[in-house]
């Protein structure tokens, strides 16, 4: 790998005396699309906060490239809706860090806005408030603002979180695309199969990194138990990893249980891991 | 009729107070939106209380007012901005543990000591009898103190009002446009004090803001709003102040929570959904 983007090296941050990363090494190159996973409480977002500079490790060594640019997407959850900025305005913050001090858009600004909202097919929101927006169009409207940084790297905290089939669809190929341009991007995500199996790299943590690397290496059942501490099962799909809960092989045991136990069995040798029964599949889908 | 409205016109003390509650009503009305977009509509009447600790000691040391408790609000405005940035104890317990220190002090300073040369009553109220050129000078100074802030850095204080962990990673230097901030808020409330009392400030800082959020869904356009209803507010609440024979700080106060009562009846279940935006940001601080 040429020199990488950000490299976290033998990094251990902690809130008070309790650590939630330790010794975690990390490095995101030019153009890579990186999947951090993990439980909740696992450290994903104080790591994409480390990766972001806005908190200092404890221990170890954050490196970033000179003139590194990046943007950063927060988890929905934590927007204020009800903020009065309309997406004109939300967008324009990216601006921030520019030669202009002047409260109101430059001509030249106004374009640019209106460009990267054409680009994620939002432009004739710009002039709506951003509570007033679909779930998926707030989600381009932060992306819309990420992008007019011209970041050479994405930053994204769960950006599926909360979001329907349709939409995560809509927002892997639209991060799909963005990568394809050459922008790299790494993002937390709680969902394995229809996020992290799609991604070219998967980091698996839980306070230190369990596995980093192609899906297919990364999402095994090994890893996955020690990265969430729950047994899972991995089937092979079209080539795809896809992870199943095993939830009722750790389930009291009773009549009713061990029937369910008994067709779980069935159904796991049945398809011999390699074509999963299309419930399973379209439960973690 | 007319003759009688312009009356108070020719006395001069009336003239230097309908200035500052004018300049006053706008210039808190502009910092008001900052404050309560943040969720800090508390440290309004915190920070006016913790300025009458100051305020009575000055008067009773002899030291010029405006120095020795502008001196004395700063110093608290910083106090509770370091530990509010801390997260440690919300910015509410921050504001409460200081600020009402601080009031405690002036209180105790004027029990023990006297009332030597200093109204009581008027820092508490307001009153328009001791406004002099000095206060229409501090006022002003003030204004374009708070209206150079708020024209060089509208983007970095709105991008740090809205986002403040983005704002970091995008460059923006949080902790000072916070301090800033925080440094011209005290500074308002210590040139306004004559005006409205320690105990109404607040109001000044919180009612045009809320009355600007339930009209519209843009930040820019909340500004000036919340700026020209301060004005107004401090414009008609002086002149009723003269005509009614009553203190200027609740007669500022009343009219603009009567402007603020139209508005909320007027606009409905729309404008009670953009000002329940407010009550979230509070929760959130």
């Amino acid at each position: 790998m040429t020199q990488p983007l950000v490299e976290l090296a033998d990094v251990t941050y902690g809130y008070g005396a309790e650590a939630v990363l330790e010794h975690i090494d990390i490095a995101v190159g030019a153009g890579e699309f990186v999947g951090i996973v993990g439980p909740s409480g696992a450290g994903k977002t104080t790591a994409l906060r480390v990766i972001a500079g806005s908190v200092q490790p404890a221990n170890g060594r954050v490196e970033r490239r000179a003139g590194l640019r990046m943007a950063y997407v927060p988890q929905v959850e934590t927007i204020n809706w009800s903020f009065p900025v309309t997406v004109r305005e939300c967008v324009l913050m990216a601006r921030v860090g520019g030669a202009r001090k002047l409260p109101w858009a430059s001509r030249a600004e106004r374009t640019e806005v209106m460009e990267v909202l054409a680009r994620l097919d939002i432009d004739e929101l710009a002039d709506r408030h951003i509570r007033e927006l679909s779930g998926g169009q707030q989600q381009r409207v932060f992306i819309a603002r990420a992008l007019l940084g011209e970041p050479d790297l994405l930053l994204m905290d769960e950006p599926t979180s909360g979001v329907d089939v349709r939409l995560r669809h809509e927002l892997l190929h639209l991060l799909d695309d963005l990568h394809a341009r050459g922008l790299a991007i790494v993002l937390t995500t709680h969902d394995l199969n229809g996020i992290a199996a799609h991604l070219p790299r998967v980091v698996c943590l839980n306070r230190t990194v369990i596995g980093d690397g192609v899906p297919a290496e990364v999402l095994t059942e090994d890893v996955l138990e020690r990265t969430y501490g729950a047994s899972m099962e991995v089937l092979i799909h079209g080539g795809m990893p896809v992870v199943v809960d095993n939830f009722r092989h750790h389930a009291p045991h009773g009549p009713a249980h061990e029937h369910a136990h008994a067709h779980d069995h069935a159904h796991a040798h049945e398809h011999d891991h390699a074509h999963p029964h299309p419930h399973e599949t379209q439960a973690r889908a | 009729m007319i003759d009688e409205l312009l009356r108070p016109f020719d006395f001069e003390f009336f003239r230097n107070g309908l200035l500052v509650a004018t300049i006053a009503g706008a210039l808190c009305g502009a910092i008001g939106v900052y404050v309560v977009l943040k969720g800090m509509s508390y440290i309004g009447h915190g920070l006016s209380h913790a300025i009458f600790g100051g305020f009575a000691a000055s008067a009773l040391l002899g030291v010029n007012f405006l120095l020795g408790a502008g001196a004395w609000g700063i110093a608290s405005a910083l106090m509770v901005n370091t530990v509010t940035r801390r997260r440690v104890i919300g910015s509410d317990a921050a504001i409460g543990v200081i600020t009402t220190a601080s009031f405690a002090l002036g209180l105790v300073l004027f029990a023990l000591f006297g009332r030597q040369g200093t109204n009581f009553d008027a820092a508490l109220f307001g009153s328009i009898l001791g406004v002099g050129t000095d206060d229409v000078l501090a006022i002003l100074f003030v204004s374009l103190l708070a209206g150079a802030l708020i024209f060089f850095r509208y983007r970095a204080l709105l991008f740090t009002t809205f986002d403040p962990e983005v704002a970091d990673v995008a460059g923006v230097n949080t902790a000072r446009i916070d301090a800033m901030l925080t440094v011209v808020l005290a500074c308002s409330i210590l040139a306004t004090m004559q005006v409205l009392g320690v105990t109404l400030i607040a109001a000044v800082l919180v009612i045009p803001a809320a009355i600007a959020r339930m009209l519209t869904n843009s930040f820019a356009r909340m500004l000036q709003l919340a700026a020209g209803l301060g004005a107004v507010c401090g414009f008609v609440g002086m002149n009723l102040s003269y005509h009614l024979d009553i203190q200027s700080g609740p007669a500022i106060v009343l009219v603009a929570a009567t402007v603020f009562a139209i508005v909320f009846v007027a606009t409905g279940i729309t404008g009670r959904r953009r000002a329940a935006g407010l009550v979230a940001a509070a929760g959130r601080s």
